[in-house]
């Protein structure tokens, strides 16, 4: 159903919430100016797991390693196993269901999209925007290959970026199942009620907190 | 040894273990222990800043709080996060009153550290999917019709760190990535008329300036429901830590999703899959499936006082005081507890209680120096009870690091400290 048909079934008070072609010839206030192309291009760098928005470029691993090691390793170390606290890229295959789950780009990320458009937007940190489409690439195509998913050799572009593989593509699932555990009882439990009251664990013995000066 | 959620303001069991974190001892201030008064300032005597004149007018044009009460700041828990650029800082609930956090407490959370935007050469885009791509000045976002609104703000990994275990002695720690504030802006759904949004539009992609560039996806329904964009919080121009000059409001939902110096909007016909959405704020459960898209805050509450930073300090009568809300509608009840969830006893609410809002309760409770078990048990409008812990462990398991919306537990002892527990 359309949304202009959603609308004429709810009654006005939906028209004015859902536009319709008639209304959106109006400008109600008349405020802001239009979009040049020219600007739309330099703030929409967005891309969609179908490859929409992704620029005009190409790169391979091979290329990718050298790019990587200048702007990537300080942080991401030189294999993407990450020096310090920063992000893991590389590796966590078969941990998702463990204990210590290790979320990496290869391991979790469901769309090699998402690689590029955070890579392009946000790194390095406190360099953003600042790589080109082609290092975009070059960068995005070092990480598949280090998490197993292409060959050195393959060229990701834009006209593929939107149709690789990511091993845990299928990992997500909604839409959200919440509310979920909620009492069995239409009332909760006000008096004896039947619930452990043995002390486990102590976050003072745990012994992480930040001291907090007097 | 690092793991990439420590980018969440969340952490690795290693790095908790390893991590080398200071004594957890809880200070009191002398003037929240009233315990040293000078007998000179005392009656009968003239106390010390009566006979003379006090500072003037201007002395603080921006004013600012007592120096006594230095101790009430945001704080924030070094070994999480790899940066303080990309990283979060605490609301000291315990030390606030009413429901209003004020602005200079609200709790920090950046990806890309805060960015100076300049209001003159601030503009807010809107492309995609509309009949007109439109961009707005600052000034003129203000000449909408404005609508002024209290809401919370919850981040989805507040309390993460808490999954498997009592970790954080704090309320501060434990619940203070919560904040609640008087939003001034423009409904979103005035700014979609104004750029004629085209009927296949389905998704809103919002977009920030700052460094990380910070982008999530919205569904249409809610962005022509109650979202806005706001350039003032609690009669004020937004913190530059909040947002200056504007930011997305999603009443309810999760803090990521409410965009800091917001620059950019884009309707479009599905959603983008930003990091954020994907690598981040996803909930792993046991079988290593991921939920997807769990934008709502549950309702939640905590008890501020006594909590492990206010310990009870004399014997007799003592007024709880906690916070409850929801992001579902409005808080309906709280019940609290003194003995770990045995009896419950049900808390007075203090209006106003708003949508979407925080909601303060107090229950008069008598103290003789024994043990106590103090939890609380929020309800709302939608008749969802907060869940205890282990019943948010059995549907989830403990890895999925968001939305944790359990029962706390706080051990008052003999002595008046108190402890954050976890019960079984």
């Amino acid at each position: 159903m359309s949304g202009l048909v959603k609308a004429w079934l709810a009654g006005g008070a939906m028209l004015a919430l859902v536009a319709s072609p008639a209304l959106a010839s109006e400008r109600p206030f008349n405020l802001g100016k239009i979009a040049t192309p020219e600007e739309v291009a330099g703030w929409d760098i967005d891309v969609r797991p179908d490859g929409l928005g992704a620029p005009v470029g190409m790169g391979n691993a091979i290329d990718g390693e050298e790019i990587y090691a200048d702007r990537c390793a300080a942080c991401h170390g030189d294999f993407g196993e990450a020096v310090d606290n920063w992000p893991v890229l590389v590796g966590g295959e078969g941990t998702l269901d463990s204990h210590d789950p290790v979320k990496t780009t290869g391991s979790y990320w469901p769309y090699a999209s998402t690689m590029y458009d955070y890579i392009y937007r946000a790194m390095p940190f406190g360099e953003a925007q600042s790589l080109t489409y082609d290092e975009t690439y070059q960068i995005v195509a070092f990480l598949l290959y280090m998490n197993d998913i292409i060959e050195d050799d393959f060229e990701v572009s834009h006209e593929n970026i939107g149709t690789i593989e990511m091993p845990n593509r299928d990992g997500f699932f909604m839409p959200d199942p919440r509310p979920d555990a909620q009492p069995v009882a239409s009332e909760p439990c006000m008096t004896n009620c039947d619930v452990p009251t043995n002390i486990i664990g102590r976050a003072r013995d745990i012994d992480v907190t930040p001291e907090q000066e007097s | 040894m690092a793991e990439d959620k420590n980018r969440n303001g969340t952490f690795s069991r290693r790095s908790l273990i390893g991590g080398a974190a200071a004594l957890g001892s809880v200070g009191l201030s002398r003037a929240a222990t009233g315990a040293e008064a000078n007998p000179d300032n005392l009656p009968p005597n003239v106390s010390e800043w009566t006979p003379y004149l006090g500072a003037g007018v201007d002395a603080n044009p921006y004013g600012m709080p007592s120096p006594y009460e230095e101790h009430v700041i945001r704080r924030n828990v070094e070994w999480l996060t790899a940066s303080t650029e990309s990283s979060v800082n605490f609301t000291p609930l315990h030390e606030l009153e009413g429901f209003v956090t004020p602005n200079g407490l609200c709790f920090e959370r950046h990806h890309g550290g805060v960015p100076e935007v300049i209001p003159t050469d601030y503009r807010l885009m809107i492309n995609g999917l509309v009949d007109r791509e439109l961009i707005f000045t600052l000034e003129e976002l203000k000449r909408f019709p404005q609508t002024n609104r209290f809401y919370f703000l919850e981040c989805a990994a507040n309390g993460g760190m808490e999954w498997r275990g009592a970790q954080l002695n704090g309320c501060q720690f434990t619940f203070g990535m919560v904040h609640n504030v008087q939003y001034t802006g423009v409904l979103l759904k005035d700014l979609a008329r104004e750029v004629g949004v085209k009927p296949d539009a389905k998704w809103i992609l919002a977009e920030g300036g700052d460094s990380a560039g910070m982008n999530r996806s919205i569904p249409i329904e809610k962005i022509m429901d109650d979202c806005m964009i706001a350039w003032a919080m609690n009669g004020e121009a937004l913190r530059p830590e909040q947002g200056y000059p504007a930011r997305l409001v999603v009443p309810g939902w999760e803090g990521n999703m409410w965009v800091k110096w917001i620059r950019r909007l884009e309707f479009g016909d599905m959603p983008y899959m930003a990091r954020e959405e994907t690598s981040k704020y996803t909930d792993l459960m046991e079988d290593g499936n991921a939920r997807m898209f769990t934008w709502v805050m549950d309702a939640k509450s905590v008890v501020t006082s006594p909590s492990p930073e206010k310990a009870i300090l004399e014997k007799g009568v003592h007024q709880l005081k906690g916070l409850a809300w929801s992001g579902r509608g409005k808080i309906t009840r709280v019940d609290v507890s003194l003995d770990g969830g045995r009896n419950w006893q049900t808390a007075e609410l203090h209006g106003p209680v708003l949508d979407k809002c925080l909601t303060r309760f107090t229950l008069p409770f008598e103290w003789n120096g024994e043990e106590l078990l103090v939890q609380s048990r929020a309800m709302d409008e939608t008749g969802y009870v907060q869940p205890t812990i282990d019943a948010l462990q059995a549907e989830r398991g403990v890895n999925s690091i968001y939305h944790n919306n359990a029962i706390a537990t706080w051990m008052v002892n003999k002595d008046g400290s108190v402890d954050n527990v976890r019960l079984g």
